[in-house]
């Protein structure tokens, strides 16, 4: 009866069985929905494609090109759900892109060991500043973030353009190109062996270990057979991820690839920021601001710092965005990120975060940016033209939303 | 009496724009003792309480504990000297369940500072069962809860902290009569443990059965506070409705 009343909220629409599985593992309705929406985008893009968008080639290209609007999106996230916006992203990109571009070339000499380390540490910083002036603005001096953000959107386009006067700077320092996960920017098939695998025996551990923690408390668990359900479906998942990955070989040769380093950042970026979310102070008053800002502030909450340390983070994450893209293109250009803000926004937002704020989750909004890409990437594929990539993904963004709200209306 | 009171708010402001909420109140409140605030909606009450906890500071007046003047700029301060308080729509983030509410601002955490979540599940299962032992689904959002449920969570985060001072705005509003009665018990048992309550309510039945003292504001002001025994449920609806001390009232009220 516990189990039965721990989900009494599920949709009833749900059979039987289905409804019993989700009981079970204790999963994420949303989030499985979202996964079903993958499955199937993916295996029609593969039909239209004659097998070409299921090809390890495409899903490397796909992983690569997710990672830049999947690292902010989890900043993206944390800021939807407490209720604010970020319009600035894009341009927040492309103004800390040719800073760090035009101090590895026009300022550091371009092969000193140091330039690249150096540099993406003043862009990080540089996206942290960014941040800060913007937080301050919404948290101290009540702009609304719409606003602060809109117009961040122009100040850090204009600054990007302003660097250089609107020259591109290329060619980047070697070793950084390969953040961009170019030809030589992967791990390699060992390497790629040992992180899954180091995965997969971390994901048993931690799942034991909960389980012995909430039994040693005398709480309910999960049944034996659905833990252990899901720890194989995690591994499965991660070793089929890193086979994919080692089955596209470097142009001209039998040498796997591994995986490329955008998405290693990217899973890094994802596991901290899911740890943040969940299991420290900040992340649960992230939550608590969203979903009552009075209750925060009753509860001796800084709602103020926290609001700063969201846009402070969110500005970070655009730098780590922008290490990417310049990697990735070997140049800085005062157009990166352009528009960027919509695919992110959209990405968390068809990831399941309310825009009315106080839910949403990451592993949510990287599937939403996954779906975007994949949409995008298969129409390329399919010599879609960009004006008609552009209404499907809009067209795509209100149905997603439009089945969420549909959604709830089902379960009251 | 010698002894300091626990709580005083000597000549108390608070202005809206142009309407005075609270005007030139003083209030006390001894250890151990429950004092009742009652008077018409929009009266002040629980701007008055929202002063003491913090949530709206007061514009003009002082407050002491314990006969040190202090200083209640935000819900921090309040918390800081033992004043806990159930807010009259509860305050609960909706998104969070019953153990994230009740330690909101308050995580317990683990060695390396991060949540202790089952810690937190633990010990709220533990003070929901005593307020309420048929609330097991305490891992609900609160917003799925039931009224009754969620004032639990409400009444359990003030006195889980060891309050020293509890201000209850309408704690039995969204309560069953049977609920209300366990709340009156456990009034009567926090009492009994030296903490002082300020009690605002709109059922004279709970105040006169709970309160040692009675104070009435009307209109933002304070009528006056009487010892519960010294006065009749008559006098105190005089004091509400007509703004009058018990002496002043006509006598064929
Ligand atoms: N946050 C606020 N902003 C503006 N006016 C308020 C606010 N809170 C209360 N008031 C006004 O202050 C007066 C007292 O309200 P309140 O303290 O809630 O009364 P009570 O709790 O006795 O019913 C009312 O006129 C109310 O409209
Ligand atoms: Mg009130």
């Amino acid at each position: 009866m516990s189990e039965g009343a721990r989900t009494s909220a599920r949709p009833k629409a749900l059979t039987d069985g289905a409804a019993r599985l989700l009981a079970a593992t204790e999963m994420d309705p949303r989030l499985l929905a979202m996964i079903g929406a993958l499955a199937v985008i993916w295996i029609v893009l593969n039909v239209l494609t004659g097998g070409i968008f299921l090809s390890p080639r495409n899903l490397f290209n796909l992983a690569v090109q997710s990672s830049v609007v999947g690292v902010m999106a989890t900043g993206m996230v944390f800021v939807i759900v407490a209720r604010n916006i970020d319009l600035s992203v894009g341009s927040v990109l492309g103004f800390v892109g040719m800073i760090i571009a035009f101090l590895q070339v026009d300022v550091f000499p371009i092969d000193a060991a140091w330039n690249w380390p150096l540099t993406i540490v003043l862009g990080i910083m540089v996206g942290a500043l960014a941040g800060t002036w913007q937080g301050y603005w919404i948290a101290y001096r009540g702009v609304p973030a719409f606003v602060v953000t809109l117009g961040g959107l122009l100040i850090f386009r204009g600054g990007a353009f302003l660097i250089t006067d609107g020259r591109t700077i290329a060619p980047l320092n070697q070793t950084y190109q390969l953040l961009g996960g170019g030809i030589d920017g992967s791990i390699g098939a060992l390497w790629s062996w040992i992180l899954g695998a180091v995965a997969v025996v971390t994901v048993v551990v931690m799942s034991t270990r909960a389980r012995a923690k909430r039994r040693k408390f005398g709480f309910p668990t999960k049944p034996l057979w659905a833990a252990v359900g899901l720890i194989v479906v995690s591994a499965v998942l991660i070793i089929t991820f890193v086979v994919i990955m080692n089955s596209y070989n470097k142009p001209r040769t039998e040498i796997p690839r591994g995986i490329p380093v955008p998405v290693l950042i990217l899973i890094a970026v994802v596991v901290g920021m899911t740890l943040l979310a969940r299991m420290t102070k900040f992340g649960r008053y992230v939550f608590a601001m969203g979903g009552s800002p009075e209750a925060a502030n009753l509860s001796g909450i800084n709602v103020r710092r926290i609001t700063l340390w969201i846009f402070i983070l969110m500005g970070m994450l655009c730098g780590v965005a922008a290490i990417i893209t310049t990697a990735r293109l070997n140049a800085g250009t005062n157009s990166m990120g352009t528009l960027a803000e919509l695919s992110v926004i959209a990405a968390a937002v068809i990831g399941g975060t309310a825009l009315a704020g106080g839910r949403g989750t990451i592993p949510g909004a990287i599937l939403g940016a996954v779906i975007i890409q994949s949409l995008d990437n298969g129409m390329v594929l399919m010599s879609v033209s960009s004006p008609m990539r552009q209404i499907v993904i809009g067209v795509v963004l209100i149905l997603a939303v439009w089945s969420d709200v549909s959604l709830n209306k089902v379960r009251q | 009496m010698a002894e300091a009171p626990l709580v005083e708010m000597r000549h108390v402001y608070k202005r809206f724009g142009g309407v005075h909420a609270v005007e030139d109140v003083t209030i006390d409140l001894f250890a151990g003792e429950v004092v009742g605030l009652v008077g018409h909606n929009g009266a002040g009450k629980s701007t008055l309480m929202k002063g003491l906890s913090g949530a709206l500071p007061i514009d003009g007046g002082e407050i002491f504990i314990r006969g040190e003047r202090i200083d209640i700029r935000n819900p921090r301060d309040a918390r800081h000297h033992g004043i806990e308080t159930i807010y009259q729509n509860l305050a609960l983030a909706d998104n969070l369940d019953a153990p994230a509410n009740l330690f909101l601002g308050r995580e317990i955490v683990t060695a390396m500072g991060t949540l202790d979540d089952d810690a937190m599940e633990h010990e709220a299962r533990k003070v929901l069962q005593r307020l309420n032992p048929s609330f097991t689904n305490i891992k609900q959002p609160t917003g799925n809860l039931s009224g009754g449920q969620r004032q639990a969570v409400a009444i359990a985060r003030a006195i889980h902290f060891n309050a020293r001072i509890l201000v209850m705005d309408e704690p039995t509003a969204a309560l069953g009569p049977q609920e209300s009665e366990m709340v009156g018990e456990l009034i009567k048992q926090l009492k009994s443990e030296g903490i002082g309550i300020f009690l605002v309510s709109h059922d004279l039945h709970d105040v006169f059965d709970l309160s040692d003292r009675i104070s009435v504001m009307k209109n933002g002001g304070m009528v006056g506070t009487r010892a519960t025994a010294d006065l009749t449920q008559e006098q105190a609806l005089g004091m509400i409705i007509l703004g009058k001390l018990p002496e002043e009232q006509p006598a064929f009220q």
